[in-house]
């Protein structure tokens, strides 16, 4: 099942798609379990001339055990998913890896704002670089998010990374993920947020060491104007 | 004795027979009148909502072309679509059919009673929600169009008119909500003192047929859900009309709030639905298994677990929310908790199968429908009630598949299980064989090609509500099942032509219906069919449980509740 999902290239993702990997396999069995018998008594007990139907009322506990039990095995099955999601969950959404690259996602109708602190790592100073949409990242680090949104809810979701996380006016959300592969991924928004929804896209290129050095040389304003400078005392 | 103290203060307030057109068919108080304007109401909501259905099909199949029939579906609109099919779904819909139709119709002759216990307020009831359906068809027409905040309303889009560019529209649509919960209130109500207080001698609690125990638990859930709904629909109303600001975050409200209210509704709310399309298949299954409901007090208790469970699960719908993180794993407990009590409900539908001499005529086709399709339902909520998976379902095709998979059988198959079943009881004529088998297998084979493939969607990522999925490259190469699925949309949306024939058809020309023809044990068939005006000829008497099939010792395969004494065995071997 898991190859219809798209890539994955986050450090927690491999863990997510893990626990749907055993959900998957503790539903296949019931679902094979209770359609294979449903079929069974379909076939073997339709009526047939000179054969009438059993009187079982399913009131005594030697027959109710019948259901009792099974319904015990669901609860035991259900625990162990609990157990292997519960921990998964704390590691994506409630515990926060310290470091790493601090990035400010601003949702509004229908664009990601996206800012980056700049050489200061402050957010609101002058070197600050905000950009519509897109999310350049290196590899390997955590990136520390930062969500906020000017007008409705949004949902910032990278399928790839398996993350998502609505966006709220009025509030302050901070979430993480570190990406394990570079290249060029989508950022849908993936909660109804007007006529634009549909559209409301952002781009995730995860780069390489270098290669965010570079990018970061070429873009931040800090970067831009220092290599002004320096064009201006040469010329 | 009490019992009967109850029942006889009842009658005294019975009505007369009705005279005259408007009385008879309009300005009805009988209940089975009532129970016949909510299917017909349901029914023609159902036509609407199918066909919002169709352009959202045709929209994802075939992105911004002409849908025939109809024009270009700008994204909007498409909004809109996605809204009022949801409403109209759950609210005009399934709970018309489920609980206004077969409740009104069934409760009063199940339990043994001339009518229900205020039959004004059930008139009062039902033409709430004929008004409310109206409101709601009326805001299509409004300056700005209808709502497009999606089903679920979320403030502060909803909150606000600049966001969505809607301004009446969405109050109408919060107005047509309020009247509806008002509506189903009163009904609610009227469920409860009827099934508690009007049943005949000897219908016991444990007596009473499991429709009626599913419908009752569904109105205590309605009646006790609904309020904070009602004061959330309110504090939106006044947000977008007086400029209060509940919902509005820069004036000191929380858009979360809206969501918690909605969904401490929108839980209980699935139940609602869920549990009387259970009654019916329960009522069924018995019968053409012609064997005992296997495990009735564990199906009964089961379904108040699953009722009490389903007023502490609401926040699994916003474990992403931004609600704080911690809640997230005992919301998850006590959602996948719940699969145990409808584990133990399947498990003993299932039973009451195993060993049965089972014959398969329309209803029970529809049955088994039900039950073998609301297993992927109910399975496939596992997935999304862990909250570390949700963080990737959340808010794709996989809610969407699987929110289908449950509501459709119940409410659909399980409706239609009921149609065929009681349509006898209800019009005195039974329905063609032929035409609703054709219905049940088009519908089965159709539907399930429609949302498999779906769930294969929601593993690609596919975010719902999305106008064009063509304009993201991560969802391009689904666009094939995308296709097909709308073929089987327009395949299912056709397979309910023979359906309608046959309602209508049958209505006129249909084979008369015995007083019993599917040899049942339940009270609505000690009377005629139809039913005179005050149900039964002669009050009866309820001398034993409801599913005395195949009892040992007696002659034939069936035993009815209101029968004093069975013809044994052993007596009729001696006469003949």
């Amino acid at each position: 099942m898991l190859r219809w999902f798209p890539e994955n290239i986050s450090t927690f993702g491999g863990d997510i798609d893990a626990v749907f990997s055993l959900v998957y396999h503790i539903v296949g069995f019931w679902f094979l379990v209770t359609e294979g018998f449903l079929l069974y008594c379909i076939i073997r007990y339709r009526r047939r001339s000179g054969r009438g139907a059993a009187y079982v009322r399913g009131e005594q506990w030697s027959e109710l055990a019948w259901v009792l039990v099974p319904a015990v095995i669901v609860l035991a099955l259900d625990l162990s998913i609990e157990a292997a999601g519960g921990p998964v969950w704390a590691r994506v959404k409630e515990e926060r890896p310290a470091g790493g690259i601090p990035v400010r996602v601003t949702a509004k109708q229908f664009n990601w704002e996206i800012t980056y602190p700049g050489p200061d790592g402050q957010f609101d100073s002058a070197d600050d670089l905000t950009m519509d949409n897109e999310l350049h990242v290196p590899v390997g680090q955590n990136i520390q998010l930062t969500l906020r949104s000017k007008d409705v809810i949004h949902s910032f979701f990278l399928p790839n990374a398996r993350f998502k996380q609505d966006v709220l006016p009025g509030r302050t959300i901070t979430a993480w993920f570190n990406a394990t592969k570079t290249g060029r991924y989508e950022i849908p928004c993936a909660e109804l947020c007007g006529f634009g929804h549909s559209g409301m896209l952002g781009h995730l290129t995860v780069h390489s060491a270098e290669d965010y050095q570079r990018w970061v040389a070429e873009h931040w304003p800090a970067a831009r104007r220092a290599r002004a400078a320096a064009a201006q005392a040469a010329g | 004795m009490k019992v009967q103290a109850g029942a006889a203060v009842a009658r005294s307030h019975a009505h007369g027979a009705p005279r005259g057109f408007w009385r008879t068919y309009v300005f009805s108080v009988d209940h089975k009148m009532i129970g016949k304007q909510y299917l017909s109401l349901g029914l023609f909501m159902a036509l609407v909502g199918g066909f919002t259905a169709y352009l959202i099909r045709w929209q994802l199949a075939w992105p911004e072309t002409e849908v025939p029939g109809w024009t270009y579906v700008e994204p909007d609109f498409y909004n809109v679509l996605v809204t009022m099919h949801g409403t109209i779904m759950v609210f005009f819909v399934a709970m018309p059919i489920l609980l206004g139709a077969f409740g009104n119709f069934l409760i009063p002759l199940m339990v043994g009673a001339p009518d229900m216990a205020f039959p004004r307020l059930n008139m009062m009831s039902f033409w709430t929600l004929f008004t409310a359906s109206a409101v709601l068809l009326a805001s299509f027409f409004v300056p700005g169009g209808a709502a497009s905040a999606g089903w679920t309303g979320y403030a502060p889009l909803s909150g606000d008119p600049i966001h969505t560019g809607v301004n009446w529209g969405l109050n109408m649509w919060l107005l047509a909500l309020a009247l509806e919960f008002a509506s189903f209130l009163m009904g609610g109500v009227n469920f409860l003192t009827t099934a508690i207080n009007m049943r005949a001698p000897g219908m016991t609690l444990t007596r009473l047929p499991l429709l009626v125990w599913m419908q009752l638990t569904a109105a205590v859930l309605f009646l006790l859900s609904v309020g904070p709904l009602i004061a959330g629909a309110v504090m939106l109303l006044l947000d977008r009309t007086v400029g209060t600001a509940f919902f509005a975050p820069e004036r000191g409200g929380d858009p979360l709030l809206w969501q918690h209210l909605f969904w401490f509704f929108g839980h209980p709310e699935v139940y609602v639905i869920l549990l009387p399309g259970f009654g019916i298949i329960l009522e069924i299954l018995p019968v053409f298994a012609r064997k005992p409901i296997f495990g009735y007090r564990a199906i009964v208790l089961s379904t108040i677990v699953a009722g009490a469970l389903s007023f502490i699960v609401w926040a699994h719908h916003m474990f992403v929310s931004g609600i704080d993180a911690r809640l997230a794993v005992p919301f998850s407990v006590t959602t996948i908790l719940i699969s145990v009590p409808f584990a133990i409900m399947i498990f003993s539908m299932l039973a009451t199968l195993w060993r049965g001499a089972l014959s398969f005529a329309t209803p029970m086709l529809f049955a088994l429908g039900t039950l073998a399709t609301f297993l992927i339902g109910g399975l496939t909520g596992i997935f999304l009630g862990s909250a570390t998976v949700d963080i990737f379902f959340h808010d794709t095709y996989f809610v969407v598949a699987h929110f289908h998979y449950t509501l459709f059988p119940a409410a659909l198959l399980g409706g239609f299980a009921g149609l065929y079943y009681w349509y006898p009881k209800m019009f005195g004529r039974m329905l063609n064989e032929t035409l609703g088998k054709l219905h049940f297998w088009v519908t089965l084979v159709s539907f399930n090609c429609v949302f498999i493939p779906l769930f294969v969607v929601g593993m690609g990522g596919h975010m719902r509500r999305i106008y064009n999925p063509l304009q993201y490259e991560f969802l391009k190469p689904m666009q094939p099942l995308h296709e097909f699925v709308t073929v089987a949309a327009i395949v299912l949306l056709l397979g309910q032509i023979p359906l309608i024939a046959n309602f209508f058809w049958s209505l006129v020309a249909g084979a008369r219906a015995a007083d019993n023809p599917w040899r049942a044990n339940t009270l609505e068939w000690a009377t005629a069919s139809p039913p005179p005006h005050g149900n039964f000829a002669t009050a009866p008497i309820v001398y034993r449980d409801p599913y005395e099939y195949t009892a040992p010792g007696v002659a034939e395969d069936w035993l009815p509740q209101h029968v004093a004494e069975a013809a044994r065995l052993g007596v009729q071997q001696s006469a003949a």
